[in-house]
């Protein structure tokens, strides 16, 4: 069985990564010393992993969905003259890769002709855990590649963190803001505690200030596939149907019966979400 | 200082879209400057106010696709190029790549390469960094902001947990998204203006590009199938002045055991 090498740059996702490449060949991770700046040098990544599959002869490799992924992958590709699929949702074992296209409306199934294959992997996909533990290489920080090195990283500042809340990426259920609110995050808040939910926001409510941009749902955010998601005063455009059409089940709180995300909507609540929610959530405590 | 931002000619989603008996996109329906590129239109625009810089905006695709010149050059472009050649239908990322870094050595480089965060179509992301490795140049990419000072370019790129503060002497190939700040409208005298610009059109053999070397037959990826998301149909719609909005909510998480 080939190896599949899949890099681990997030301890939190090490077993999920580790297993969905065991379900397609021998699973190999692959940890790399460095800080977050390496999200600046992906060449240099690139250049690591380039070394080790072509000496391992490794099948594929898998990277983690995002820019920094995407951009491994289309210089480990350019590197090795090999190809990338980007966004994959699975992979089966003859490597034929489905991802989701045009913002979410169809899904292509593709696979990469000739030589290693690359893929950048959603998270939160589920594959069968392990029978053994898989091998791990640890590899020093590389030398930064040709043009990176003219890269300079000024500054490094940490991030608002998300409030004790679970991460978007793994949660079962959450529940979005969006322009509905006006700002007021507090209903939603409500209605995420007592379901246990993770907080989510539509692009006019990151880019209006009100939520962390590291919330933000949809095609320039994150894509999302909970077993709930509830969106609150979000209208729904494409862009954000995007990030969570994937969801199991669609809950819309709007005032506008218009608004294009009741068509998607398995429960649709035409009303003032500032009194919706807390209702609702004081419903869900008292159960 | 001379900027080229690379524009892209995307299908109208909303409006529907067809794929071919090869499983490739018909390009030739009905589209839109891909709505992600009016970020780096915008940025180079204040440059240009504030460096008096040039310019031009770059598209590779189809006949339909000098659209998104027309539109780059309402939103303030001095000039378009427009790289159309039939032999680049079913091209990959790799021969994108090495297309448009042809096109920009022929245009005699840039200062600033600017390009936005990604396509509405297939959104893989994969081109800026390999575009600046064939001109070997850094890539400074996901800019949520972006300056240019003294012959170098700084921006700020946004991760979870982390900003990044991160420069890189010109030439340089940035990618912006749409935190860099909102488009403006172009007013009814850039569009007038902008038909009087100039678009040049360009086959590979103006820029030395063999095509047995891109199109369909170099691609190293091959789809196999195209198929339409599972519909999603609109379930119940209830109305909080006359139901029980409460009940039905809590009914459907019961239903599906999320509490």
């Amino acid at each position: 069985m080939s190896d599949i090498l899949t890099l681990l740059d997030d301890p939190a996702r090490e077993a999920e990564r580790l297993a969905f490449a065991g379900a397609i060949g021998r699973p190999v991770g692959v940890r790399l010393a460095g800080g977050p700046e390496l999200a600046a040098r992906p060449g240099t990544v690139a250049a690591a992993l380039a070394t080790l599959a072509v000496e391992r002869d490794a099948a594929a490799v898998l990277l983690p969905q995002g820019l920094f992924g995407a951009e491994v992958a289309a210089l480990l590709a350019l590197r090795l003259g090999a190809a990338a699929i980007t966004d994959v949702v699975a992979i089966d074992p003859d490597l034929t890769a489905t991802k989701p296209i045009m913002a979410g409306t169809a899904f292509s199934r593709a696979r990469v002709t000739g030589g290693l294959a690359i893929f950048t992997v959603q998270p939160g996909l589920e594959a069968p855990p392990l029978a053994e533990p898989a091998e791990v290489v640890e590899l020093a920080p590389p030398a930064a590649a040709a043009g990176e090195d003219r890269v300079a990283v000024l500054g490094l500042t940490p991030r608002a963190a998300s409030g004790g809340r679970p991460d978007l990426l793994s949660a079962e259920i959450i529940v979005s803001a969006g322009r509905g609110t006006g700002g007021d995050l507090g209903p939603v808040e409500q209605l995420a505690d007592a379901l246990g939910a993770a907080v989510g926001a539509s692009r006019a409510a990151v880019d209006a200030g009100w939520v962390d941009p590291s919330l933000q749902v949809g095609q320039t955010g994150k894509t999302v596939s909970p077993r709930l998601y509830v969106a609150a005063g979000i209208s729904g455009a494409i862009q954000h149907q995007a990030g969570m059409r994937g969801a199991g089940l669609i809950v819309a709180v709007n005032e506008d019966p218009e608004a294009p995300i009741f068509e998607i909507a398995d429960l649709g609540i035409v009303g003032d979400l500032g009194e919706v929610l807390p209702a609702a959530a004081a419903a869900v405590r008292a159960l | 200082m001379k900027i080229i931002v690379l524009v892209k000619y995307v299908p109208d989603i909303e409006a529907g879209y067809q794929f071919n008996s090869a499983r490739r996109l018909d390009r030739g329906g009905d589209g839109l400057l891909n709505q992600l590129d009016e970020y780096p239109l915008e940025q180079a625009r204040r440059l240009a106010e504030q460096f008096g810089a040039e310019v031009v905006a770059l598209t590779l695709g189809p006949d339909e696709a000098e659209e998104a010149v027309r539109r780059a050059l309402q939103m303030g472009a001095d000039s378009g190029v427009h790289v159309c050649d039939a032999a680049v239908e079913g091209s990959d990322a790799l021969a994108t790549a090495l297309i448009l870094a042809a096109a920009i050595r022929r245009l005699g480089g840039a200062d600033l390469i600017l390009c936005g965060a990604g396509s509405a179509d297939a959104t893989t992301s994969l081109i800026p960094v390999q575009l600046a490795a064939r001109l070997q140049i850094p890539a400074l990419t996901g800019a949520a902001s972006l300056t240019v000072q003294d012959g170098a370019v700084e921006i700020r790129r946004d991760l979870d947990a982390w900003s990044l503060q991160l420069a890189a002497p010109l030439p340089a190939l940035v990618s912006v998204n749409d935190k860099t700040g909102e488009p403006a409208y172009p007013s009814a005298k850039a569009v007038m203006l902008a038909r009087k610009k100039p678009v040049e059109s360009l086959d590979l053999a103006d820029i030395g590009v063999d095509p047995a070397a891109v199109g369909a037959g170099g691609a190293k990826v091959e789809v196999a199938s195209i198929t339409p998301a599972p519909a999603r149909a609109g379930g119940q719609i209830l109305d909080s002045e006359s139901d029980d909005v409460v009940a039905a909510f809590v009914a459907l998480l019961q239903a599906n055991a999320l509490i």
